[in-house]
């Protein structure tokens, strides 16, 4: 038999299930939230419109840049002020 | 078979050793006189001269003892040694045995030889048989049946290739290839920032081929992609071509052998190989960042197995690129990178430095596309040939970069969508203005490769080069 140490860093990925989608979005507050890549602001600048026509509460938010994930603080801040939030993830 | 050690005498020999060989007599009397214990090391029947031996070729009493030199003379009382004295010398061993007189005929002194549960491969098996390696990783038993490699393979440690199996003997002899803790942590590695151990890193090093000399090489390495500013993050989970590219320089890179002359950018040493290879290792095993995963690679490219050179000082006119960047000359250190392939830059008729400059940069400027500028930093390795039309007009490095710099400035309007027929571009608004290829310092130059050949090499960058992405990081090897 032979024994081998573990390569890895030992950690069981966490399988988190997915909240569930809600039924409508009247009264909930979404979050836009732009990753810094090319292009994204103005895609995401009219979905904000077009949500605000349907009377949908939102607020958007950036990523200083793309390269890296977004810092704790605007994590939290997401969190704690939106429902739902929508991201692009490539230009 | 090794039984408890008794209060009085012990001596712990073996026959291969001139030196206990020439004590064989003191030992003999020393057994008659005292009821001396003889523990021997390789041979049972040795030393003939007395009567009762303990066997210790499994070496266990010799590791609980810590025997580091044989001929051994120890004191014990109450269960615990109280004295000791190794080789042959008189006087000591008079003092330890409390009888004046020993071994008249020999002489005065002689030095003893190495102790065989200290050999290298024999003192990993001693600790790992007492389970005092310290090594905090989980152990994995692979059954008698099952094959390592294909084990390897399914647990998705491979990069694709085969493995050195690390078992705890290849990681503890890789681990004495530095004096660093082997539970300090270099730092956390993306993508699910999980730390990277000192010993973690040792275990991947092994897989990687890695010999324990080359060790500090990988942990300066890691400590460096693992620097904020590199944005490992990033240039793991981009949808472009780039990888670590490691740029070894100082005195570690002779030491380990390593290849900074002909294909020093390719196949065939071990220390290039393994190096850059253990770097991805520890990427993909500690940090989850595996292909098609958080790895969102088009293409990729071959040196995402391995891509690590050194630079070729010794050769250089200039200075190497770990003294550009602040270290002092002959300090071993690793540079990084975030790299991709190799693109030839072949002109073997320029014999002044202005020309082959514009060659160099009419090369730099289709990296990625014709259109896209500023694109990324470069890396340009030059090779002896090219740096000796430098060398000869007395060209400094500072100067190459200053007039490259110059030379990549385009014309907006050839940048434009559209123009020369390609749909790819900036905005028309480029036209009119001048626009470099390049951000300011968003060039390097290493000199290697072989004395022949007028063909030097261009090491794209990621577009996100700088600091919103990454830059380039060095670290001193420490060991």
């Amino acid at each position: 038999m032979t024994i081998l140490l573990d390569p890895t860093s030992e950690q069981s990925p966490t399988l988190r299930p997915r909240l569930e989608r809600p039924e409508r979005l009247d009264g909930l507050t979404i979050g836009i939230l732009d990753i810094a890549k090319a292009r994204g602001d103005v895609f995401l600048k009219r979905l904000g419109e077009r949500l605000g026509e349907r009377g949908i509460a939102f607020k958007h938010y950036a990523k200083p840049t793309n390269t890296r994930p977004a810092p704790l603080p605007l994590q939290q801040q997401i969190a704690t002020e939106v429902n739902l939030v929508i991201e692009g993830l490539s230009d | 078979m090794s039984v408890a050690p008794q209060d009085g005498l012990i001596a712990v020999v073996k026959r291969d050793c001139p030196t206990c060989e020439l004590t064989a007599p003191v030992l003999g009397e020393l057994a008659a006189r005292t009821g001396l214990q003889v523990y021997t090391q390789d041979d049972p029947d040795f030393p003939e001269t007395v009567p009762t031996r303990i066997d210790d070729t499994g070496l266990d009493m010799s590791h609980r003892l810590k025997i580091e030199v044989v001929p051994t003379l120890i004191r014990m009382a109450e269960g615990r040694e109280i004295d000791r004295t190794y080789g042959w010398d008189r006087g000591e061993w008079e003092r330890v045995a409390g009888i004046a007189g020993l071994g008249a005929d020999l002489p005065e002194s002689r030095p003893g030889c190495g102790a065989k549960n200290i050999e290298p491969g024999v003192i990993e098996r001693l600790k790992i048989r007492f389970n005092e390696t310290g090594l905090k990783s989980r152990r994995i038993a692979i059954g008698e049946d099952e094959d390592d490699q294909e084990a390897m393979y399914e647990r998705g440690w491979s990069d694709g290739l085969p493995l050195v199996p690390p078992t705890e003997e290849r990681v503890l002899k890789m681990l004495d290839g530095t004096a660093r803790d082997p539970q300090e942590v270099i730092g956390l590695v993306p993508p699910i920032l999980a730390p990277a151990t000192v010993e973690k890193i040792a275990i991947n090093a092994v897989m990687a081929g890695c010999k324990p000399e080359y060790l500090p090489a990988v942990l300066a390495a890691v400590e460096a992609v693992l620097d904020e500013k590199f944005a490992m993050h990033g240039v793991l989970a981009t949808t472009m071509f780039v990888g670590p590219v490691v740029i070894v320089n100082g005195t570690i890179r002779r030491r380990i052998g390593m290849n900074a002359k002909g294909n020093a950018l390719g196949q065939g040493n071990r220390a290039n190989a393994a190096i850059g290879r253990a770097l991805q290792l520890v990427i993909r095993n500690i940090g989850g960042g595996r292909p098609q995963e958080v790895d969102r690679a088009t293409l990729g490219n071959p040196g995402k197995y391995t891509y690590c050179f050194a630079e070729d000082e010794e050769g250089s006119c200039w200075e190497p690129l770990s003294v550009e960047r602040g270290l002092t000359p002959g300090q071993s250190a690793v540079t990084v990178f975030a790299g991709f392939g190799l693109q030839g830059v072949v002109d073997q008729k320029s014999r002044e430095p202005e020309s082959l400059c514009r060659s160099f940069a009419e090369s730099l400027k289709v990296m990625f596309n014709v259109k896209s500028a500023p694109s990324a930093d470069a890396l340009i390795v030059i090779c002896p040939e090219h740096e000796r039309t430098f060398r000869n007009a007395g060209w400094s490095k500072a100067r190459v970069y200053e007039e490259l710099y110059k030379l990549c400035e385009i014309p907006g309007e050839d940048l434009v969508a559209g123009a020369k027929g390609i749909a790819e571009g900036g905005p028309a608004s480029r036209a009119g203005t001048m626009v470099n290829k390049f951000r300011p310092g968003g060039l390097m130059i290493v000199r290697a490769g072989g004395g022949a050949g007028m063909f030097s090499g261009i090491i794209g960058g990621w577009s996100s080069s700088g600091p919103r992405g990454s830059t380039p990081i060095t670290k001193e090897v420490r060991n």
